[in-house]
């Protein structure tokens, strides 16, 4: 059951990604990238990642996409722009991507067999609970309690910044 | 149950990366361009947790390289979108062939 359910959201993931990407419409490729973000997120509960898959569907979804879609509404981009692209600018993105995604999977297909299921060969007790949010806390807040903090202090700093940035300074503030 | 092999997982991720540059290179519209980016990241992402899953089983490393990847996504979204705005006040176009000065 699972394999049919990877493909089908592998290539919906692949499919909606490409839509992203051609669609001239901004509005359209945002809302191709919540349907990649949602398929992105059936991928992670299939690997036994069921909190982060909640987490990326409600920060990626819910927060970072309804923000440039604001954006791009705001903006007045909900039309067709770009009434050319260089056929010279297409011809270096299809070289530099295509080139090196054949070569990674050459890479892969040939150095597989030594890869796959090594941990899980070794005898391990495999434990499908392991991506929960009880056991994720624990070590959230013991192994990883100084990245957490320091995430917060990022988080600080680029709402500072993005307030900063996003004012108007017309007029000088008067103190 | 069949078990997925790995390198399906990563034939996924590496298209998506690889869609995303292409996005990247060829788009001139800024914020398609910053989607192009969150594209290329959640591919890194896919691989976090294939490799966590298919290799240590039992511990989270991945994952929270994860978790924390996708807080400094959240962070560098916002910022980046008050730079498009603050652009598009001075300019009045956030196309990015047409921007060649961020001082106003």
């Amino acid at each position: 059951m699972a394999p049919y359910f990877f493909y089908f959201l592998a290539f919906l993931a692949i499919f909606s990604a490409l839509m992203v990407v051609f669609s001239k419409n901004p509005v359209y490729s945002v809302l191709f990238l919540v349907m990649t973000f949602f398929a992105i997120a059936g991928q992670y509960i299939l690997l036994n990642a069921q909190f982060l898959a909640v987490v990326h569907i409600i920060v990626y979804a819910g927060a970072i996409m309804v923000l440039f879609l604001f954006v791009v509404m705001l903006l007045n981009l909900n039309k067709e722009l770009e009434p050319h692209k260089s056929s010279l600018l297409k011809l270096a993105g299809v070289i530099a991507s295509g080139i090196l995604m054949l070569t990674l999977i050459g890479t892969f297909r040939g150095a597989t067999e030594q890869v796959v299921g090594a941990g899980l060969s070794d005898g391990l007790t495999y434990n499908n609970q392991v991506g929960l949010v009880k056991n994720l806390g624990k070590v959230l807040f013991s192994d990883f309690l100084l990245p957490f903090e320091l995430s917060s202090i990022l988080f600080l700093s680029a709402m500072v910044g993005a307030v900063m940035l996003g004012k108007r300074d017309k007029e000088p503030i008067e103190l | 149950m069949t078990e997925i092999p790995l390198q399906h997982i990563l034939f996924l991720s590496t298209a998506l990366f690889f869609i995303g540059v292409y996005g990247f290179f060829t788009r001139k519209n800024m914020i398609t361009m910053l989607m192009s980016v969150e594209l290329i990241l959640n591919s890194v992402n896919i691989n976090f947790i294939a490799f966590n899953k298919y290799l240590f089983a039992d511990k989270l490393d991945g994952i929270f390289f994860t978790i924390f990847i996708i807080v400094i996504a959240a962070a560098e979204a916002a910022v980046a979108i008050a730079i498009i705005i603050n652009l598009y006040r001075s300019h009045k176009s956030i196309d990015v062939d047409e921007t060649n000065e961020m001082k106003y």
